[in-house]
């Protein structure tokens, strides 16, 4: 595993208007590790995995105080283009959300987004990223029907499959098994041990089973605060806070 | 990329203000046009002036302001009641049925160009008024039942949607104090809607105040000061509708300043409506 | 004693109610039922094929309606660019603020200006300042002004339906908000928009006012945007009141009272489809 940092947080708070969200999170995230935030409902994960794209520009009145960098570079300085960002780094989301379009065109979407219109390439594109997100063999016989069609769990990797093809560095996964069905999460889960080879992931559980089983390194969020960060073995089994142990152990949840 | 971006945004907010630009532009001209003729002939000699002679320089537009009023008074009148009704039948009384075939009508009577209606006026109701309740038939009356039926599904749909806004607590709770359902109706849901039903009411006023064609058809042409329901009369929209084609000079000039005093009647009573209507929401 | 009054009072109540839902049915069916049946005996297919003559006395509508169409089409041309645009800057490219609430302000002030003063404008501006002349285009552009309003509300209503994701999986994916208002918004919009612009289309067919004052009243076929033409509504309204000819007014407010209420029999159908069916 490599030790390079693919992402460093330092010092960063966020608020919606005058509600503090996160609060003073300093953190390291590997290349090509499965790095898990875990915590209870409002602690503040989605909001972390929305600054890392900066999604969080659509919100009015968000602010932020701190750095976030990747791969050294400040991703909030004006000189680096916010598409771009958004195309090294990308999400998925709690609900599968496919646009209302046919498969093909679903995943075509980001690369045509980027500038690629010619056909043949496009048709690579798709067929490597459906390949890598493992929804190449279910559908590769009905790539012009409407996405809609496709089952929670397809549907899910299919949005897998839209950030693939812009070739990113990092996904950001939001409770990305949340509505699905236990085959269909067993399959996302095992898809996301394959990517870990190419990319670095941070996943934000449906619960922590979940993490233990995919993850690399968890950290704890309670209430925006980083409680604690660490091996997953080592935080699920001798957790170093108090607080991460009654959770775990459901004394809350 | 991101310049390009930037221009789009501006193209995109120029577009946006065409409709307070061209409200500005229609104010301009008319303005322009019918301001001079109102300085001449000195305000209130122009309000309140009785005689439209436009020949001998007579520029008075009381009575097509008197006609105005009486025609939207009737209107009104005939219409606030009926819409009432209508709005509550949909809202509270509607066997399936019935609704089904009430809505598709005011629909349709949205519908309806106002020609027609004038058309309709002036076949069938004036002849009516003329033999059975003398006058020359084209008349306040006339006009009013039209405009009345013409600006019901303004009442109509803008009361049905203030008491289906309302929370369904307000009638279960008069209900469950003993109230009949025509009680809570009367005294607890009517009251409550009563913002969004004075705003149709006043919507449904500036339609009727700006109603044109089917009034030039059916009210006559008298440019007097109307005594009753049954004389014929001329209101701001009907005094330039039918003059228009023929005026020059001063006497444009004078049509263009009968709009003046409807635009500024409009305005007060759109922004008024405006007004009432954010309050609500908002 | 007092019970027994309530429950009458509600017993009038209920008469009186339905009283009025039953004659405003009855008004609606008396002026279709009037119109249409004096008319449509009228409507032949001569009538529509053959251009008025002799002042409107014989022949048919069709330059009319040639007018009619011309005059819709110059209207729908010009205000549902600047509808939608409008639209979409309310909705993508600006939050509630003082620039949205005075392009709010004026267009709802825009919807409240009767045709007539649309007429006196359109007049004055385009006819006379801008040396159009009674013209198509004349009367194009005062319809345009006109609509715009009812253009702009649907159009909204429309971008509004679509679901927010849409928006966040653009823009995730790295697009700008151009791209994401042409391919992930935009496209979805579309079938509302139509309807807005269907409504519209009824509405400007019904016009008088405005278009008597910068369309003319010229019974010849048109040659040009320039030239002068009569709509169906126009020659409607100048067969009844001059007299000319009764029947041929029957024949053309027939036609009229057809036409309108189809466009806006589907335009509501589409509505109901479109808009209001929202969860």
């Amino acid at each position: 595993m490599s030790q390079e940092k693919k992402i460093v947080i330092k010092n960063f708070n966020f608020y919606y208007n005058s509600v503090q969200a996160l609060r003073d999170i300093d953190l390291d995230i590997q290349s090509n590790e499965i790095f898990t935030i875990f915590g209870p409902a409002r602690s503040g994960k989605t909001t972390l995995l929305k600054s890392l794209n900066r999604l969080t520009d659509l919100i009015f009145g968000a602010r932020h105080t701190g750095t976030i960098l990747l791969d050294g570079m400040d991703i909030y300085d004006p000189e680096l283009s916010l598409t771009q960002l958004r195309r090294r780094i990308g999400m998925v989301f709690d609900l599968p959300t496919p646009l209302p379009m046919s498969v093909f065109d679903n995943v075509a979407y980001g690369p045509k987004l980027s500038g690629i219109t010619q056909k043949k390439r496009l048709v690579e594109i798709v067929e490597k990223a459906l390949r890598s997100a493992v929804l190449w063999e279910e559908v590769k016989g009905r790539l012009h029907t409407s996405a809609l069609r496709l089952s929670g769990g397809q549907q899910q990797r299919l949005c897998i499959a839209r950030i693939l093809a812009l070739e990113p560095e990092v996904l950001l996964l939001d409770e990305p098994c949340s509505g699905l069905d236990p085959i269909s999460t067993a399959s996302i889960e095992e898809t996301l041990r394959e990517l870990k080879k190419e990319y670095t992931i941070i996943l934000a559980p449906h619960n922590i089973q979940q993490a233990s089983r995919v993850a690399d390194r968890a950290g704890f969020f309670l209430n925006g605060e980083l409680i604690e960060t660490g091996p997953v073995f080592q935080v699920f089994t001798r957790p170093k806070d108090k607080r991460t142990e009654d959770y775990i152990t459901g004394k809350f949840g | 990329m991101e310049i390009k971006e930037k221009i789009i945004e501006k193209i995109f907010l120029l577009i946006a203000f065409s409709s307070i630009s061209i409200l500005a532009l229609i104010a301009f001209f008319i303005f322009e046009e019918g301001l001079p003729l109102i300085w001449k002939v000195g305000p209130e000699a122009f309000i309140l002036g009785e005689r439209w002679v436009p020949s001998q320089g007579s520029f008075g537009i009381l009575p097509m302001i008197v006609g105005s009023f009486w025609v939207t008074t009737g209107a009104l009148v005939l219409g606030v009641p009926l819409g009432l009704a209508c709005a509550i039948f949909l809202c509270e009384w509607t066997p399936p049925l019935a609704s089904m075939v009430l809505r598709p009508t005011i629909q349709l009577l949205a519908a309806i160009p106002s020609v027609i209606y004038g058309f309709w006026g002036l076949i069938v109701l004036v002849p009516l008024v003329r033999n059975y309740l003398g006058g020359p038939g084209m008349s306040i009356l006339s006009g009013s039942f039209i405009l009345g039926f013409m600006i019901l599904p303004t009442i109509i749909s803008i009361s049905e949607d203030s008491l289906k806004a309302l929370p369904p607590s307000y009638k279960v709770g008069a209900l469950a104090l003993g109230a009949t359902h025509w009680q809570a109706i009367w005294r607890v849901m009517i009251p409550a809607a009563r913002s969004g039903i004075v705003t149709s009411i006043i919507l449904g006023m500036g339609r009727a105040i700006g109603e044109t064609m089917a009034m030039i058809m059916i009210l006559g042409n008298a440019v007097k000061i109307p005594t009753s329901f049954l004389d014929s009369a001329r209101t701001l929209t009907t005094n330039i509708g039918i003059e228009m084609g023929y005026a020059s000079g001063d006497h444009r000039q004078a049509l263009f300043a009968t709009g003046v005093i409807l635009f500024f009647i409009i305005m007060i009573l759109n922004s008024l409506a405006i007004f009432l209507s954010r309050r609500r929401v908002g | 004693m007092i019970n027994r009054t309530r429950y009458l009072t509600q017993s009038i109540a209920k008469v009186l109610i339905w009283m009025a839902a039953l004659s405003t049915i009855a008004v609606m069916i008396l002026i279709l039922f009037q119109i249409l049946r004096e008319g449509l005996p009228i409507l032949h297919l001569r009538f529509f094929l053959d251009s008025p003559k002799n002042m409107g006395r014989e022949g048919g509508i069709f330059s009319t309606i040639i007018g009619t169409f011309a005059l819709t089409i110059v209207a729908i041309f010009f205000a549902a660019p600047l509808g939608v645009g409008t639209a979409i800057f309310l909705r993508e490219y600006t939050r509630e603020s003082q620039i949205s609430r005075i392009i709010r302000f004026g267009t709802d002030c825009l919807a409240g200006v009767p045709s007539i003063i649309f007429g006196l404008f359109g007049f004055v501006f385009f006819v006379i300042f801008l040396n159009m002349g009674w013209s198509i285009l004349s009367g194009g552009l005062t319809l345009a002004a006109m609509i715009l309003p009812t253009i702009i509300s649907t159009a909204e209503e429309a971008i509004k339906t679509i679901p927010y994701s849409y928006r966040e999986v653009s823009y995730s994916l790295g697009g700008t908000k151009w791209q994401t208002v042409m391919r992930a918004i935009l496209p979805n919009a579309l079938p509302g928009i139509f309807t807005g612009i269907i409504l519209s289309v009824g509405r400007s067919i019904g016009e008088t006012a405005a278009v008597i004052l910068t369309a003319g009243s010229s019974l010849m076929m048109p040659n040009s945007l320039f030239s002068p033409i009569r709509t169906m509504s126009v020659h409607f309204y100048i067969l009844a009141r001059e007299g000319i000819s009764m029947e041929m007014a029957y024949g053309t407010g027939a036609a009229l009272i057809l036409l309108v209420l189809s466009i806006n029999t589907v335009a509501n159908w589409l509505l109901n489809r479109y808009i209001r069916h929202r969860v």
